[in-house]
């Protein structure tokens, strides 16, 4: 019997439901999305270097799972809430005819049951769908082949899915059975007519507490944007910590002072519909003070964290191409003070019965050079002392790395870059290292003049160029000084470099032929007695290799990115959505009575749009000012990724943004139109 | 002058199998500067004839004029237009919007007219005074009694200056004391700012404050009384013998 009633409860009102259902069946299809990334990531990438990559990839995910079953836990909490408040009359009617609330109770459970199993369902299989699209979208993000490509379905991350939302579900329904034991049947029978008291704050205090919330944002938008270097892991957590309170009391202080603004604007209030547009409006937002601020804080996580992810896949890429222009790398070390045992690495490999140039179709064989009376404490000169105050984790007394302008102009050459010319007494400064950069220019305007190999040089340029020598995404050229080639002193050769592209269009199988050769010649290398090679170290690096490096970690970052990203979103929109689909329903009375008055259709849509528009607008401008600082934080962790297209991740963080946040807000204005339309 | 005239208006609900005739062949006019009030049991059509004129509800067949306006001609916007700058409406539940003061209540209706800012303070304390509201403008409605709620839905029905008031059931929420006075107030704007009153009410005492009144009975006009120079006492006695005349169903709502 109870069944029966549950069952047809669902089906009578399944417009209601349908808002907690999708939500519920989103909430499912991401979780399943993210926590079968493992999987997915497995059936993309074979190599066992990147096995290693999807395990911390899928750790992560997990942890982080726990986190958003948190946030999806409450949205639903929510919206049972929410549901409950609509069927207050039904509860009432239950009531009335003698049934207990117990029973009562074990409706709502049934019927949580059923919307749950139905909504586990239909998420997983979306989320099923979903995951193998997810997977083509991770492969274009990040040049993977797809070839090996197979459909595929996680089971634990379904069995991972059921149990946490088998949890969420139960924490729902013991929510739904304390509400129901609380409930009045008197409150019951008078729930909608019952009018909201209105209390308007003093706006002395409201000035009051927004100055003193504004002056307290205003420190750490400081703190976080212009004094980020010395901010230590305790610093910027009380920073969030006091920015989130001062969110707090900018909406609540907000709410209070607008309509008091407003309300001194007489011609504006009492011009069409306003008075009531923005009556309506202050007792959304003050009701809602603590959701707001914690819909403005998601947001500002989520555009920071998509922003983040989507720089650093941009910069990847981009990375890639630039400072990653040849096949492969090997360098050489050694140790000045021993005896020559191989002339250079081509002797070396010769040696050992192996031709390293036969599998090259251009390459550059180089030294370079390290003067131990120009350390980088040198090269800064008077500076010195004030970068060692601010930086003192840096290394100052490591000799400079130099390279003859031949050799650098032969490499420049193979990359495809620009190539240079010097004077006798000229040297050039290369860096692409951001911070260091800045560093180094500080100390190119103070000193430029320096004693390198006994000759007395000066800067060619006043500032640091753009240049690396080896391969890698990232920008991390400390700092390169090219000098005129008599310079030099044979002598202090330092590390001895092979660059160069692979002759076979085959990469992968050059490759695998350039590193057996490398790996035999390392060998042996090893095995002579170690006392008399003056070889310290062999290594390589390729362009592969860094490839499929960047896949993990641009994997990690941009996963977690886009998954708390798109979790938060979701809940924001579902939110927002919630409370303002309810209070409409709550509002038809209202609506009913400004048409008998004689109100336009159109003012009426029109007030709806605004009160919509501002609801969903309010905490998005909070947020976005908040992530303008927040962004100029990140800026400097991204900066080893390269910043340059910063610009291109906000656009799109703020498209997919303008997606979904903006699809929620149509979806909620025309759904809060439908349900305030005239019966007739 | 002749405001309102109601030609052969027929309502039916319902489908051919089984009909309900709601307002059946109905004919009166209404003068201008009348205080009409509309009697009769619960299911008489009363109130769907007040929706009939309010254009809330549309006739089957027949015409209702408002100075010479085919209102059952209107529709969409037209109807909105036509409610906003001809008809005030007052409602048993008052219908005043709870989350604005009275006095913004009261403007509303003047804003939604599009009347400037500057005209509306006047014109809303104007008809506070003649309400006896002056002193709770400021309240909300969940802070006021219920005399003053539906005093304050009554001076934004008139605040606009309609042709015609309608009031459904204005004092059927209301205790008799707040009744009175309510009804005292509905004289004084129909006697002293010349306001044409149309009310339905099922109660005598509040029918004896009007100086006509028509009684209906399953939706058919039953008769048709007017006060002409009696004393309210005597007005109230002749509607009793109208109510003890129409039945049992009436002789309740004393």
């Amino acid at each position: 019997m109870l069944f029966k009633l549950s069952l047809s409860n669902v089906r009578r009102s399944m417009r209601d439901y349908a808002i907690y259902f999708f939500t519920l069946m989103i909430g499912v299809s991401v979780f399943y999305v993210f926590n079968a990334i493992g999987g997915q990531a497995a059936a993309l990438r074979m190599s066992d270097s990147q096995y290693e990559m999807i395990q911390v990839l899928d750790t992560v995910i997990s942890g982080t799972s726990v986190f958003v079953a948190g946030v999806l836990g409450l949205l639903i909490v929510y919206a049972s809430r929410f549901l409950m408040k609509r069927r207050s009359r039904e509860f009432a009617l239950y009531m009335t005819l003698g049934m207990s609330k117990r029973k009562i109770s074990a409706i709502l459970l049934v019927e949580t049951v059923i919307i749950g199993i139905g909504s586990l369902f239909i998420g997983l299989l979306i989320g099923i769908g979903i995951s193998q699209l997810m997977s083509a979208v991770v492969a274009n993000m990040f040049e993977v082949d797809m070839s090996s490509y197979k459909f595929t379905v996680s089971g634990g991350a379904i069995v991972k899915t059921i149990v946490y939302f088998a949890v969420i579900y139960l924490v729902a329904m013991a929510f739904n059975s304390f509400v129901v034991t609380r409930m009045k049947l008197i409150n019951l029978m008078q729930s909608g007519k019952r009018s909201e008291q209105i209390k308007l704050k003093s706006p002395v205090l409201c000035v009051i507490v927004f100055i003193a919330a504004a002056v307290i944002l205003g420190l750490c938008y400081y703190q976080v944007g212009w004094n980020s270097r010395n901010i230590t892991r305790t610093a910027a957590i009380a920073n969030i910590a006091a920015g989130s309170a001062a969110t707090f009391l900018v909406f609540w202080s907000v709410s209070g002072m607008l309509l008091r603004v407003f309300m001194l604007m007489k011609n504006t209030y009492h011009k069409n519909l306003n008075a009531f547009t923005f009556r309506q409006l202050s007792s959304k937002v003050n009701t809602m003070v603590f959701s707001m601020t914690v819909i403005c804080i998601m947001l500002f996580v989520t555009i920071c964290t998509l922003s983040s992810a989507f720089s650093i896949r941009n910069s990847m890429n981009n990375n890639l191409d630039e400072l990653c222009p040849v096949d492969c790398e090997i360098v050489l070390s050694y140790d000045t003070e021993k005896p020559m045992q191989y002339a250079d690495i081509q002797e070396m490999y010769t040696a050992n019965g192996y031709d390293i140039t036969e599998d090259f179709s251009d390459y550059v064989n180089f030294t370079d050079y390290g003067d131990t009376g120009f350390t980088f404490k040198d090269s800064l000169g008077e500076y010195y002392d004030e970068v060692a105050r601010q930086y003192s984790f840096l290394i100052y007394d490591a000799p400079e790395q130099i390279v003859k302008l031949s050799d650098y102009n032969a490499l420049m050459e193979l990359y495809g870059r620009k190539t240079y010319t010097l004077a006798d007494d000229e040297y050039i400064l290369f860096c692409n290292f951001t911070t260091m950069k800045n560093i180094r220019n500080k100390g190119l305007e103070t000193d430029s003049t320096h004693t390198i190999f006994g000759h007395t040089l000066d800067s060619k340029y006043p500032t640091c160029q753009d240049g690396f020598i080896d391969i890698s995404t990232e920008h991390i050229n400390a700092g390169l000084f090219v000098v005129p080639d008599s310079v030099v002193d044979e002598g202090a050769a330092h590390e001895e470099y092979f660059i160069g592209e692979y002759a076979s269009k085959d990469k992968e199988a050059a490759e695998e032929t350039v590193s057996d050769k490398f790996d035999a010649v390392q060998r042996a290398a090893a095995d002579s007695s170690d006392n008399e090679s003056n070889i310290t170290g062999i290594f390589t690096t390729t362009k592969l290799e860094i490839k499929e490096a960047a896949v993990g970690l641009g994997a990690i970052v941009a996963f977690l990115g886009l998954y708390i990203g798109l979790v938060f979103l979701i809940a924001c929109g579902a939110i927002l959505a919630l409370k303002e689909l309810s209070d409409s329903v709550d509002s038809i009375g209202r609506y009913e009575m400004l048409r008998k008055i004689g109100a336009d259709e159109n003012d009426i849509s029109r007030s709806l749009f605004r009160q919509t528009g501002i609801f969903f607008l309010l905490p998005l401008i909070v947020a976005a000012i908040h992530s303008v600082f927040g962004m100029k934080y990140l800026i400097f962790f991204l900066e080893v990724f390269g910043t340059e297209n910063i610009g291109s991740s906000v656009g799109l963080t703020l498209s997919t943004l303008l997606l979904i946040y903006g699809g929620y807000f149509l979806v909620t204005y025309f759904s809060s139109k439908s349900i305030i339309k005239g019966r007739r | 002058m002749e405001l309102l005239r109601i030609q052969q208006i027929e309502k039916y609900y319902g489908s051919k199998s089984s009909l309900t005739k709601a307002i059946d062949d109905i004919s009166f006019t209404v003068e201008k500067g009348e205080f009409v009030a509309i009697m009769g049991a619960s299911g008489s059509g009363k109130t769907t004839l007040l929706n009939c004129i309010s254009t809330i509800d549309r006739v089957t067949a027949g015409h209702i004029f408002l100075e010479d306006e085919d209102i059952t001609k209107l529709r969409g916007k037209a109807l909105n237009r036509f409610r906003r700058d001809n008809l005030g409406f007052i409602f048993q539940d008052f219908n005043l919007l709870d989350t604005l003061t009275a006095y913004e209540n009261i403007a509303l209706a003047l804003s939604i007219q599009k009347k400037p800012a500057k005209e509306i303070d006047a014109a809303v304390r104007k008809v506070a005074e003649q309400l006896d509201i002056a002193d709770v403008l400021e309240k909300y409605p969940y802070q006021m009694s219920g005399g003053q709620k539906q005093r304050v839905a009554s001076a934004r029905a008139i605040v606009t200056g309609p042709k015609l008031v309608l009031a459904d059931e204005p004092t059927g929420a209301l205790d008799s004391k707040s009744a009175k006075l309510l009804l005292e107030r509905f004289r004084y704007l129909n006697k002293e700012c010349g306001a044409t009153i149309m009310m339905v009410t099922h109660d005598s005492f509040t029918a004896s404050y009007a100086s006509r009144v028509i009684f209906i009975k399953d939706g058919k006009i039953f008769n048709s009384i007017t006060r002409g120079d009696n004393t309210r006492k005597q007005f109230f006695d002749k509607i009793i013998d109208v109510v003890t005349l129409l039945g049992g169903d009436m002789s309740d709502a004393l």
